[in-house]
């Protein structure tokens, strides 16, 4: 770090920047945990007051907790973001390796096919993805949520990564290939390293739409064994009544594992930025 | 036994035809530099030798074996490279050993030969240390480390001392050379580095466009240059060359004559203007224009006083001067 350029006043004004987009960005989050603590009444009456000694109460936890099996709805989720964010790791590191390192007819084609799927909305695909679930009789298990994230997150993840890949050196890859290293091992043991950035980014980019995707949880897997927690928290929203209470503790507690999450990638993100630098 | 032979090697990416027809044959304990201009195949027909790239036809033996379709690691060859490309999660011991262990080498003979060759290459003290930790000139002799320790007979150096300072690159290129003499290993080098090229040399191989220009002794090529081209590529100041037929020549023929071969002196058949003075102390490089308006650099040896702006006389040695057709090959000395 330069000291020259270091005014106080520049730093100053990115530091007051930075903190207003915190403010900002953390705003609604921090309504949602301090009115978790709150009474029915007081949600209403004063949302934007801390919880004092007359309004706390504990009620909506216990509801969330009482009702259904949340820990149960909790633990698909982790599996089911922990489990595709595995896949689309592990498959998209793959591919893309494969169109950055080797010259094969069709290697352009292939890699704008992969890239098409970022352009169009798996979505659009629902009534078939639900037909072939249905025939492979995977509707209300586990994997058919894994099997659909994974290949709504593969596009993107190729696109990033195979672009990272190409700028990791040849010559370190011919040394591996000349002492013996197969394949494989250039991949994971050389290659995979050097691109962490990229992968701890691929990994938060897709980690949070799935965590709270709705959508494919309802159509694929509403079974209670394996509802996810957006799912379970669905029921204290009723057409005429919400438990507001409820709610609001539900996705309180939703956050804490996504945040964990965020935590051990970003870290990856700045080791390699970090390690690059000095390098 | 010949360590090396390339008999009619061609690599083509796509429609680009990268190297044509290559042959040469490296002796056992030989050094062969590769020179010629960036994007003349160099690095390619070193990525062919190794088996990095397959050659499109042609045939390659090392060690009098076939090793088209061999991969690399079976070829007995090891490479040294520009950017070093050490495996930045190992040690140093662990970068020189990984290739044996690959073999499947025993663990003691491992041992002993990173032992011997960390003790040529001074690196015993930075044993335990990551690549980033080292300096360049240090990183670079690991990566020589690694090749020796694998034995091949046949290293293979691609431009490994372009990222080095030039003190650094004169103390590694005399080591090559001692480690060269004492390996007694076949030896091929790619450089853009004259010096290097020509001190280190036992045969150069001199290539453009893909093939093939000349080979032969560094004093072969220097002395008997097939054709224009190498006869300019060889050589700092580069040779001059001027216009044959005011001086005698036959039409359309150009002279070439290299700057120490040019001398300073009242009844010299050139005559021009000097435009620039270079003193290195050693010699002194003179630049003169002609009054054909050709620029010619004259190397005088000690130090020399001559004004910007001088008319100078030059004469040369006609047995010191090469004639080159209009295609650049060369004409015979007359
Ligand atoms: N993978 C590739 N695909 C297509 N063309 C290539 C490839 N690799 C090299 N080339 C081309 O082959 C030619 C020779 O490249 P090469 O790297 O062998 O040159 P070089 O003589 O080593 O040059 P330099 O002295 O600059 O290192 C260049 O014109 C280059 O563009
Ligand atoms: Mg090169």
């Amino acid at each position: 770090m330069t000291t020259a350029r270091h005014s106080p006043l520049n730093s100053l004004a990115a530091h007051a920047a930075l903190i207003a987009y915190v403010i900002v960005a953390l705003f609604p989050v921090f309504v949602i945990v301090i009115n978790s603590f709150k009474d029915r009444r007081s949600i209403f009456r004063e949302p934007l007051a801390l919880p004092d000694a007359d309004s706390f109460s504990l009620i909506g936890y216990q509801t969330v907790l009482k009702q259904g099996d949340f820990f149960l709805y909790f633990q698909n989720s982790m599996i089911v973001t922990v489990a595709s964010l595995f896949f689309i790791l592990l498959f998209g590191a793959m591919a893309a390796f494969a169109l950055a390192e080797y010259r094969f007819r069709g290697n352009l084609l292939m890699g704008l096919y992969l890239a098409l799927g970022i352009m169009i909305p798996i979505r659009i695909g629902t009534v078939a993805i639900l037909e072939m679930m249905v025939a492979t009789g995977l509707v209300n298990t586990l994997w058919a949520l894994i099997l659909v994230y994974t290949a709504q997150g593969l596009p993107l993840a190729v696109f990033i990564l195979s672009e990272f890949m190409r700028q990791v050196s040849d010559d370190l890859k011919n040394a591996g290939r000349i002492d013996g290293l197969s394949e494989y091992r250039i991949f994971a043991q050389l290659v995979v390293p050097l691109v962490r950035p990229a992968l701890a980014t691929v990994a938060v980019f897709n980690m949070i739409p799935i965590w709270n995707d709705l959508w494919f949880p309802l159509i694929l897997a509403p079974a209670e064994e394996t509802k996810t927690l957006t799912l379970g928290s669905q029921v204290f929203i009723g057409q005429f009544v919400t438990d507001w209470n409820a709610v609001l503790s539900a996705l309180s507690m939703a956050i804490l594992p996504v945040m964990g999450l965020y935590v051990i990638f970003s870290r990856q993100l700045i080791r390699g930025i970090t390690s690059g630098a000095v390098k | 036994m010949t360590a090396l032979v390339l008999d009619d090697v061609c690599k083509a990416f796509g429609k680009v035809e990268v190297l044509r027809n290559i042959d040469l044959a490296v002796e056992d304990g030989e050094f062969v530099v590769f020179v010629g201009p960036s994007g003349c195949g160099k690095s390619t027909l070193l990525r062919v030798i190794a088996g990095l790239e397959d050659a499109t036809s042609g045939r390659i033996a090392i060690g009098g074996q076939p090793v088209n379709g061999v991969p690399p690691a079976k070829r007995g060859i090891a490479m040294v490279f520009q950017s070093y490309a050490l495996y930045p999660h190992l040690n140093v011991r662990d970068n020189m050993a990984l290739g044996l262990k690959q073999e499947g080498a025993p663990r003691t003979l491992i041992a002993e030969r990173v032992a011997e060759a960390s003790r040529m290459l001074e690196l015993g003290a930075y044993l335990d240390r990551r690549p980033a930790e080292l300096s360049g000139g240090q990183r670079q002799r690991v990566a020589i480390g690694r090749a020796i320790v694998r034995q091949p007979r046949l290293f293979l150096f691609d431009e490994p001392l372009s990222n080095l300072d030039a003190s650094l690159r004169m103390n590694t290129r005399i080591e090559i050379a001692a480690l060269h003499r004492s390996l007694s290993a076949a030896m091929i080098y790619v450089t853009h580095d004259q010096t290097e090229a020509m001190t280190l040399a036992d045969r150069i191989v001199v290539l453009r466009d893909g093939r093939v220009e000349q080979i032969g002794t560094p004093m072969e090529l220097y002395n008997n240059p097939a054709n224009r081209f190498v006869a300019g590529f060889l050589g700092a100041p580069s040779m001059n060359f001027l216009r044959a037929e005011p001086l005698g020549g036959p039409p359309g023929a150009t002279l070439g004559i290299r700057p120490e071969h040019l001398t300073v002196g009242a009844d010299g058949p050139l005559r021009g203007e000097v435009t620039h003075v270079e003193k290195l102390g050693g010699d002194t490089n003179i630049l003169v224009r002609t009054e054909g308006d050709e620029t010619l650099t004259v190397r005088v040896f000690g130090q020399y006083d001559v004004a910007v702006g001088a008319a100078l006389r030059l004469g040369y040695d006609e047995r010191h001067a090469f004639l080159f057709a209009q295609d650049g090959s060369r004409l015979s000395n007359r």
